[in-house]
């Protein structure tokens, strides 16, 4: 079967031939894993829009109480109860009659239009609306940024130092992972008396622990690569080996287990507020806003509506953006 | 094995007692008095009172007595309730709890585990993005915002079930729904990602080369392997759930723990707080001990050695 035997020659090689476009070029700049993890983002629609969501709302909650004259504290029962209304949206249900069909505004003589209505003092909702989301964001964000740093302080010395260090710490957290958090918010709001620092200080009670299992862990798991022993080998630094080799790696599940620990801080403000233990008025959180809105829902749902459509869609977004960037920083933790 | 349970049992123990500790000593610090009306009370009276519920001893001591009282199952007088120990209310409002809880982890394990399969199945069409949509907003949406709203549409303005209450089976199936929401949502998700895993396994194709019919091998071979990674997901649920019902009873009237616990708070009610953080908190580690010790046996693969996945 085999072919007969042939003599091979070297006129039987040929130069290729040199592509003079194709020889000099280089291969562009290189990918940075951060740039990477941003063309990964923006693929995934659902978290580009969850990214753009967040800015809107950010933007809004900042700007949004001046779009209008009124303060959120401001109280004038001449102009309580009214419905929402707004020129152009009338067709949307922003007509401003309410429950039996009554144009209040007519009704009442009042010519200005309240975006969002009013409550039963007569503040503005819209302003009240925003303003809520402000504080709400606010507390969300301070909650996670302490959250981040005790964690990442806690999680990164028991991890680096390792041995009888970080059993002591560790058996810490396997006592503290046990204790149900939200009980023990709800204990410490009712000692420090319902605020914004309360809450937040209450939430970062237990907050950190997630933060801190998380960073141990990759720190554990990056201790044992090449790269460390090699940067070990020559003489660098215990800091330096910190925060030049170890923090940039693990910087991607930090980012998001911070994104998933602002929705659940939204979430447990909310929550408190709900049951009674949140800010006081006129201090606003949409908490706030919903329990206000929940009680008086049968004749002015649109006091529950508006917040309750602001605080989820906040949710939606930043587990959107939240999923989104672990596909896009570790395709490894994807689940 | 063995060693593995003991040390289990031994943390579940250390870590109730600091429960108990970190409760006790909170209610020293919380600001007003559990009797109502302080004010109103003379000298004598209010001396009367502290005496009858021992808050005249050094807290030391107070906490020694509760500790012993504790080891022999008693938690103690109600303070908001005239002469009715902790035990009695507790037992009594138990009932709802665990049932509209019950009822919500079955019913939403379920509809979370159909929602995930025809997700898996259909990966990339219609009909996933439908359900990844509904498990997104279901983990989103705030579980009393979801009750709050339900309890506005479906009991108020349509009145298809009662919007409070306790009166009948019907009154549980509101609070249940609400309840189940993230129960559907996490386990949908969950049982999505696991299938679609499975999905790309070798002995899949095997299965399917065999010749065997397409349902055997969703069920018997697919569904079966994905199942298994959902015990874990127990833990997280049940905390959900008992989270939940702190706002969820509350909207719908129910007389469970959770409403219970958010009157007691705002009354001072010391001993009835400290009893349910106690039970909730014992339920919590319960769960999460049973579901290792279950992982364990469900699925050979985890060795309990091993048990440190970092």
């Amino acid at each position: 079967m085999s072919l007969p035997k042939q003599e091979i020659t070297k006129d039987l090689f040929v130069h290729a031939p040199l592509e003079s476009g194709k020889s000099e070029e280089l291969p562009g700049t290189p990918v940075t894993f951060w740039s990477e993890a941003w063309r990964r983002l923006k693929k995934n629609r659902g978290a580009f829009l969850g990214l753009i969501t967040i800015i809107l709302f950010s933007v809004m909650a900042l700007i949004g109480p001046f779009l209008t004259e009124n303060s959120y504290m401001d109280q004038d029962l001449a102009l309580s109860n009214l419905p929402p209304k707004a020129a152009g949206l009338e067709w949307l249900g922003f007509d401003g009659s309410d429950v039996n069909g009554i144009d209040q505004y007519a009704a009442r003589g009042i010519n200005e239009s309240f975006w969002f209505g009013t409550d039963e003092f007569g503040r503005d909702l819209w302003t009240r609306v925003w303003k809520a989301t402000q504080i709400s964001l606010f507390i969300a964000i301070i909650a996670a940024l302490l959250d981040l740093i005790i964690g990442v302080v806690y999680g990164g010395i028991s991890a680096f130092y390792g041995g009888r260090v970080d059993n002591v710490m560790q058996r810490i957290i396997e006592v503290l992972i046990g204790i149900p958090n939200l009980i023990v918010i709800i204990l410490f709001i009712l000692i420090l008396e319902p605020g914004i620092t309360s809450i937040i200080l209450a939430m970062v009670i237990t907050g950190w622990v997630g933060m801190a299992r998380v960073v141990r862990g990759q720190i554990l798991q990056l201790k044992g690569q090449e790269y460390i022993l090699a940067a070990r080998t020559l003489g660098t630094s215990n800091s330096k080996l910190i925060w030049r080799h170890l923090v940039p790696n693990v910087m991607g599940s930090i980012i998001i287990t911070l994104m998933f620990t602002i929705p659940t801080a939204i979430f447990f403000e909310a929550f408190l507020s709900f049951i009674g233990l949140g800010l006081q008025p006129p201090l606003a959180s949409l908490g706030v806003l919903i329990e206000d809105g929940y009680k008086s829902m049968r004749f002015f749902s649109y006091k529950l509506i508006f917040p309750a459509i602001v605080i989820s869609v906040i949710m939606i977004s930043f587990n959107l953006l939240g999923d989104g960037l672990r596909d896009a920083l570790d395709p490894k933790m994807r689940k | 094995m063995k060693g593995y349970f003991a040390k289990r049992l031994g943390y579940m123990l250390i870590t109730l007692f600091v429960i108990v500790s970190i409760t006790f000593f909170l209610m020293q610090l919380l600001p007003g008095t559990p009797f109502t009306d302080p004010e109103k009370l003379s000298e004598q009276q209010l001396e009367l009172m502290n005496e009858k519920y021992g808050l005249n001893q050094p807290v030391a001591i107070q906490y020694v007595n509760y500790v012993r009282s504790l080891v022999t199952g008693d938690l103690g007088i109600s303070y908001q309730y005239e002469g009715r120990s902790v035990n009695e209310i507790l037992s009594e409002r138990i009932g709802p709890s665990a049932l509209i809880g019950f009822q919500a982890l079955v019913f939403g394990a379920l509809a979370g585990l159909a929602l995930g399969i025809i997700s898996a199945l259909h990966h990339n069409s219609f009909l996933d993005y439908g359900s990844v949509t509904i498990a997104v907003l279901g983990m989103s949406i705030p579980s009393f915002v979801f009750a709050a709203l339900m309890q506005y549409f479906i009991g108020v303005k349509l009145g298809w079930l009662p919007a409070a209450l306790w009166q009948g089976y019907e009154y549980t199936i509101m609070p249940s729904l609400a309840l189940s929401v993230t129960v559907i949502a996490t386990v949908a998700r969950f049982i999505r990602t696991e299938m679609l895993e499975v999905l790309g396994q070798d002995y899949i194709l095997t299965a399917r080369a065999k010749g065997i019919s397409e349902k055997a091998v969703v069920f018997r071979h697919i569904v079966r392997n994905a199942i298994i990674p959902v015990v874990t997901m127990l833990g997280p649920l049940a905390v959900a759930i008992m989270t939940g019902t702190l706002v969820i009873e509350k909207i719908f009237s129910v007389p469970g723990l959770g409403e219970q616990f958010t009157k007691s708070v705002l009354v001072n009610d010391y001993s009835v707080i400290m009893g349910v953080t106690l039970m909730y908190s014992a339920l919590f580690i319960g769960v999460v001990f049973i579901v290792d010790i279950l992982y364990g046996v469900i699925d050979p693969r985890i060795s309990i050695k091993g048990e440190h996945k970092l």
